[in-house]
């Protein structure tokens, strides 16, 4: 393989039902980064049915400098073997060094399957993207064991490097929309033989809540908050700091939150502006999922949590006996002003 | 109806925690286990048994005591197992690894081939993907429910904000949740079966794949490094009366200029 003849970063721009998905503005922010890196070019590719000018302008302003459209009737909702053969194709064609997949439940079941049909490596759910300075070789750092561990993976004779990018980690650009850019149609042959799973029925269940993965604080709460009742006084504190209330997973399998708010290696990855942590010992699956997040403050009664560790500011306190304090010196401050 | 369930055994990861000392994993007396998605499919694959009499083969790859989990599988009611087993499939990467399981694959024959969605010790979900594509099949991955429809299977895909109801033909592979079921235990008497059992143990030569594409040198990624996280440097820590804690959160949030 002659892997000089690959060059520029692709990113898949996922969408659901013609709405692009968060994590495609990520991969445009990382993308952006490591293109810069390369001083190379960065593509979106976007695949679906009746997709808009204004799906590609969006691209562009985001980071993008080309954005390949694959519109086909084929291509709405998403099936694995059409969308396989759609981005394989454009891969093909553009010959990228690096393509970033949002670690999604599309994404995670799409670039297996387009790596092994590209004979080439995939490294799955990345939380760190760089490039080597000697090789320019794309470093792919992911976290393995649960957590416990993190390993540095390289695809260095294979390309393009291909791996999955894990939502909420990577930071989006700022909307420019005078960026400009290039919008480029692809067409792609479907026939039968790409289709051989019907879809009977689709459900979309409505999330009435915003995702805490987009809340800019949150009020996050442990075992250690001892009871139901008592997790209801971390609404009263994210209500004062406009922020939501999250969750450990302790406090989910304990059933005082919704598995949607839990924090941590099964549940999701928040980087929120604050994270405060209340009753929360701080395991490292827990960590994993938050340890990002811009400021971190932690409430524990026991000295030697782990999660003193990772915080940024640490009060050995009762939780409960300091949370409606909380709530009020943040009202007295804010009357202040 | 021929089901070949793809297992694996992993170390039970919930059980894993770091030496704080030296910073490394705690390996020694970590229990064994099969893989928690994997023994969905296999629980999948002997429901299906159970009502029109499948032949359920469970195939795993790994060392000669990865033989441990195919005896549990076969207690469990899985008709028969095969081994991979050889230094030349070590080292292998997704790609490799679905490279020989395809091969492997093959050589046993399938109307339906069921995986895990993913390994607790590596958490990819790559694997049965790709092995779906290097046998040309038709997948469906993130399978919280099935049933069988004729020549074709009818499951239930989850996606982050709902599912899809799919129907897919035969032959097929399906990767599959482990809250889909709860796996049943081993049988008394099929725990006395099975240690009896010979489990045959497939080399490389045993397969028809090209060495070039197995083990490590098959392998296009490498592992560069693996390290524990270093905690990030600790901030302030104060043990103080809850009034007093509540003043300093707030004057640190107004110096970030968070309020």
């Amino acid at each position: 393989m002659d892997i000089s003849s690959y060059r520029g970063v692709m990113v898949f721009a996922e969408q659901r039902g013609g709405h692009i998905q968060k994590v495609a503005s990520e991969l445009l922010g990382i993308g952006r980064e490591i293109a810069d890196k390369l001083a190379e070019p960065l593509t979106a590719v976007l695949i679906g049915t009746g997709l808009t000018a204004a799906h590609s302008a969006d691209l562009i302003a985001q980071g993008a400098d080309k954005v390949i459209v694959v519109d086909h009737p084929c291509l709405q909702p998403y099936r694995t073997e059409p969308f396989t053969k759609a981005l394989t194709r454009v891969i093909e064609e553009v010959k990228p060094a690096v393509v970033f997949v949002g670690a999604t439940t599309i994404g995670r079941d799409l670039a297996p399957r387009v790596s092994a049909r590209l004979k080439t490596g995939l490294t799955a759910d990345c939380t760190g993207l760089a490039i080597e300075d000697e090789t320019r070789n794309l470093l792919m750092t992911r976290p393995a064991f649960g957590g416990n561990l993190m390993a540095t993976i390289a695809c260095p004779e294979h390309r393009p490097q291909m791996s999955t990018v894990r939502p909420g980690v990577m930071r989006k650009l700022e909307r420019d929309d005078q960026r400009k850019g290039e919008v480029v149609s692809f067409s792609v042959t479907l026939g039968p033989e790409d289709l051989n799973v019907e879809i009977l029925e689709e459900v979309t269940e409505q999330v009435a809540l915003k995702n805490i993965e987009d809340a800019a604080v949150l009020v996050s709460g442990g075992r250690g908050m001892g009871s139901a009742e008592n997790f209801g006084h971390l609404r009263e504190l994210a209500a004062e700091l406009g922020g939501m209330v999250s969750a450990s997973r302790g406090a989910v399998d304990a059933g005082w939150a919704g598995s949607e708010r839990q924090v941590g290696q099964t549940g999701k990855t928040v980087r929120p502006d604050l994270y405060i942590a209340c009753g929360i010992s701080g395991m490292i699956q827990h960590i994993a999922g938050m340890e990002d997040s811009e400021f971190i403050v932690a409430v524990n009664k026991n000295r030697d949590a782990p999660i003193f560790e990772y915080a940024d500011l640490g009060i050995v306190t009762d939780v409960n006996k300091i949370l409606p304090v909380l709530a009020e010196e943040l009202r007295l401050a804010k009357a202040k002003r | 109806m021929k089901i070949v369930v793809c297992m694996k055994q992993v170390p039970d990861t919930t059980e894993v925690r770091i030496d704080p000392a030296t910073g490394t994993l705690i390996r020694e007396g970590i229990p064994s286990i099969i893989n928690p998605d994997d023994k969905s499919g296999l629980e999948a694959a002997l429901v299906l048994k159970d009502q029109i009499g499948a032949h359920v083969t469970v195939l795993s790859m790994g060392p000669p005591q990865a033989d441990i989990a195919l005896r549990e599988a076969l207690a469990m009611g899985a008709d028969e197992a095969v081994l991979l087993s050889d230094r030349r499939f070590g080292g292998a990467d997704t790609w490799a690894t679905s490279t020989t399981l395809a091969s492997a694959l093959r050589r046993l024959g399938f109307d339906l081939i069921i995986c895990g969605r993913q390994a607790i010790d590596g958490d990819t979900a790559q694997v049965g993907p790709q092995i779906a594509e290097h046998l040309g099949l038709p997948h469906v991955s993130y399978v919280k429910e099935l049933e069988l429809a004729g020549e074709s299977l009818v499951v239930k895909r989850m996606f982050e904000n709902g599912y899809q109801r799919i129907k897919v033909k035969l032959p097929c592979l399906i990767t599959v949740l482990k809250d889909m079921n709860q796996p049943r235990y081993m049988m008394v008497g099929g725990v006395y079966d099975a240690f009896r059992k010979a489990i045959p143990v497939w080399t490389v030569d045993d397969l028809d794949v090209d060495q070039a594409n197995i083990g490590l040198k098959g392998s296009p990624t490498r592992v560069k490094k693996s390290f524990t996280k270093g905690a990030k440097s600790a901030g302030k820590v104060y043990e103080v009366d809850p009034r007093e804690g509540a003043r300093i959160i707030v004057e640190k949030l107004k110096e970030k200029f968070i309020i």
